[in-house]
């Protein structure tokens, strides 16, 4: 563990929105390069960074499109830098072939995406979670990924440090998860000192470069990288590649490759799973949400209880992995599970399929551009209620 | 202990153990990788501080060949992918080495952008009319005239002008060679890599396999010949009058040899400029 | 090509090639765009069923290197080196960085003359 540079972190209390906070985060997390291309209701985040970067020692270019800057930030990432780059909906579309290149290579680095409506151009302005799964399962190949929901400014800042820990520590793609409504929430922020914000850094190699094979994982099944301009003449590629980064066709290469990559990250699943819980002791009914849908979802909980019903909430704040053993342990207790998001059903499959059968699974759908109406919670927790 | 024996001068260059590559007898891509360990050597640049990256195709495997630090990157984001690693580690020399389909198709936006912001890389693209690796496509390149497996019938769009596109881009350097003309590669090349900004080198080599064979212009070494023959050396010449007709005359040279603040200086002054003190570059 | 035999003109360097035969793919550029031309096709086929290059006119050779230069394989090069010098060690580029084996010395066919 290390901390940032004091004079990059705006210690003290902020009145800013998720955006805002979301480039503070980067910034105390030690990022010190992104690239992106303007994208509506994510463009502040960069613009903020554009203004703070030469403030801080950091670079941002904004590039020619989401493509350009999804590999940028790859080509920082290796040149030594801690890299992100901000984008929505279309962007994000843009990026899935570079997110699995990430995957691939293994190259720390965080993608945001604020959320908005879509399918396609959709709601630019709107909130909307409809992009869950494709967080999950948006680039091609058998790969895994590693997604944060924060649902307040307070944990853009705060998870936006974690996404690029997370990055460092498992070499993996991060992607933070936001949506317009909590990119655009302005509350109170507060940004502790320097010397209190832990930072995983690189996990650089110690190893001399005769010794040192660019793809053979440490003992967690993460390999150690080493820095380029410094003689270990090391390859980097898209291809199935064994353990010199060599490509190889084999199948071999490629069970022991994809298994790993898969592997480092659902092997740490429970080191990585991270939820927020609201009177789930008695509770007979679990509202899951996350992002701000979660807030609309806890102003149900509370007035469901108000009615005496048994309702508690779960928050996957690390969406993926997904929390799937908690999930279990509640379905062997709970009467049902509520899902409340902002589509027409995207984590709920999660819910369900981790609950298999053993508690209901119901969804309150919404296909975004507003907020669920809080009484349509409450009035299916009613009708699971009685 | 080492023995005293003879060894080929590229070979510290390569990775050797890598060999034989993948590419077709006859392909000009390899000759163009052996002119390219002499301009390394030429440079006298530390090879430690030389990296590579390359994106998709035939000529996008050169990355993996070399012995440097090296990147194989995916299709047409070479050059962005560049573009990041030599803004985050400016004391490398970053090479973008790449074919016409991966850095003027997929790729054209990046090349006519990061040639406008004059990003301190060097490009090297080897064009060889097709996409060889999926079979002999059409490219945006290829002649009016000159078949290919997407156009069956003759190609009948106009081909990109590559050293103009480059030049009227912004790039700083820019010249063409044919896999033939391989002391001028080899020269150009050295030349490029001392070069500060967006440096471009266009090498026309054989696909013996899909682009000769298919216009029935013979082999590889057939079209070394016809390079020989059908060559002239204009240096200096105006890029616009570069096309290149199928089985035409070919103009090489160094076109375009300027100065111009790369993107990093011109975004240093401009911060110092306006930030004085504050800035933190 | 007359041997320097006067001693006026004695010529201070010969050539040589030296031929790693399993990376050649016959594409012939060597043979094609030699100056003094003094390479053949083996009639021997090499580990892929290629016909390497072979040297037939050893004293021909000026060690230019030009072969080497459009080697698409990296299969072949030229070495001028001084005449009193034993060929081997008197390599003007040295000792292989890679090791003994790195350009596969055993498999590199040598030949040369004045």
């Amino acid at each position: 563990m290390s901390s940032p540079r004091r004079s990059a972190v705006l210690s003290g209390a902020h009145f800013m929105d998720g955006n805002h906070a979301a480039c503070e985060g980067a910034i105390a997390a030690g990022a010190n390069f992104a690239a992106g291309y303007p994208i509506t209701p994510s463009t502040e985040i960069v613009e903020r960074f554009a203004s703070r970067a030469p403030l801080v020692g950091a670079t941002f270019l904004q590039m020619e499109d989401e493509l350009a800057s999804s590999i940028a930030i790859l080509g920082a990432a290796w040149g030594g830098a801690k890299a992100f780059t901000v984008t929505s909906g279309p962007g994000f579309s843009l990026m899935m072939e570079h997110i699995g290149f990430a995957a691939m290579t293994e190259t720390p680095c965080v993608f945001v995406n604020v959320q908005r409506g879509g399918p396609s151009t959709g709601l630019p302005t709107l909130p909307a979670q409809a992009d869950m799964m494709q967080a999950r399962w948006g680039s091609h190949g058998d790969y895994e990924i590693i997604a944060l929901c924060p649902n307040s400014p307070q944990e853009c800042f705060n998870l936006m440090i974690d996404a690029f820990n997370f990055s460092e520590q498992y070499r993996n793609p991060v992607l933070l998860m936001m949506d317009e409504s909590v990119g655009h929430m302005t509350e109170k922020v507060v940004i502790p000192p320097a010397d209190q914000i832990d930072i995983i850094p690189r996990r650089y190699t110690s190893k001399a470069p005769s010794e040192y094979l660019p793809f053979k994982p440490a003992s967690d099944d993460v390999p150690e990288m080493a820095r380029v301009g410094e003689g270990y003449h090391f390859h980097v590629t898209g291809l199935t590649h064994d353990e010199h980064g060599y490509p190889s066709m084999e199948w071999q290469t490629q069970e022991a490759l994809v298994g790993r990559l898969v592997g480092k990250i659902r092997a740490h699943a429970d080191d990585l799973t991270r939820t927020e819980e609201k009177q789930l002791e008695d509770a007979e009914i679990v509202l899951v949400a996350y992002g701000i849908s979660s807030r609309v979802a806890l102003w149900a909980l509370q007035k469901a209880r108000e009615e005496g019903l048994r309702v508690g909430l779960l928050r996957p704040i690390v969406v993926w992995p997904f929390p799937e053993k908690r999930i279990r342990e509640l379905a062997q207790r709970v009467k049902a599970f509520v899902v409340v998001e902002l589509n027409y059903g995207q984590m709920v499959r999660e819910v369900e399929r981790a609950a298999a059968g053993r508690a209901r699974t119901i969804l309150v759908p919404h296909a975004g551009g507003a907020v669920h109406p809080p009484e349509s919670i409450v009035k299916v927790l009613r009708e699971v209620g009685s | 202990m080492s023995v005293m024996v003879p060894f080929n001068p590229v070979e510290p260059f390569l990775r050797s153990e890598r060999m034989p590559h993948i590419w077709c007898s006859g392909c000009g891509i390899g000759t163009t990788v052996n002119c390219f360990a002499r301009a390394l050597a030429e440079s006298k640049l530390p090879l430690d501080k030389v990296a590579i990256v390359s994106g998709i195709g035939c000529t996008g495997r050169v990355a993996g060949y070399l012995n440097l630090d090296s990147f194989h990157t995916t299709h047409g984001r070479a050059i962005p992918f560049a573009t990041g690693l030599k803004l985050a580690n400016p004391e490398l020399t970053v090479v973008v080495y790449s074919g016409d389909g991966d850095l003027i198709a997929i790729g054209g936006n990046h090349f006519i952008h990061a040639a406008r912001r004059n990003v301190d890389i060097k490009v090297i693209c080897i064009n060889n009319f097709i996409y060889g690796m999926t079979g002999g496509q059409v490219a945006p390149t290829t002649p009016v005239g000159a078949t290919a497996t997407t156009a069956p019938y003759g190609c009948f769009e106009r081909p990109f002008n590559l050293p103009y596109l480059a030049e009227s881009s912004g790039a700083v350097y820019v010249a063409r060679w044919t896999a033939y003309h391989v002391r001028y590669i080899a020269h150009s090349m050295a030349e490029a890599l001392r070069k500060k900004g967006f440096s471009f080198i266009e090498i026309l080599a054989p696909c013996p396999t899909l682009y000769q064979r298919r216009n029935k212009l013979g082999d590889g070494l057939e079209t070394m010949r016809y390079y020989k023959q059908h060559s002239v050396i204009r240096h200096g010449a105006n890029t616009r009058d570069l096309n290149l007709d199928f089985q035409g005359e070919i103009t090489l040279g160094k076109f375009v040899d300027i100065e111009r603040p790369t993107l990093q200086q011109t975004m240093g002054q401009r911060f110092r400029q306006v930030l004085r003190e504050r800035y933190a570059g | 090509m007359p041997a320097a035999t006067t001693g006026v003109k004695a010529r201070k360097f010969r050539g040589e090639v030296f031929i790693t035969e399993d990376r050649c793919k016959e594409c012939g550029f060597c043979i094609e765009f030699c100056p003094p031309k003094v390479l053949e096709f083996s009639k021997e086929f090499n580990r892929h069923g290629y016909h390497p290059p072979i040297l037939v006119n050893e004293a021909g050779c000026t060690g230019c290197d030009l072969c080497g230069l459009y080697c698409p394989d990296f299969a072949i090069y030229g070495l001028r080196v001084p005449v009193e010098s034993p060929a081997a060690t008197a390599s003007a580029a040295g000792v292989s960085p890679l090791g003994n084996d790195a350009s596969g010395v055993e498999r590199v066919r040598q030949g040369g003359g004045i």
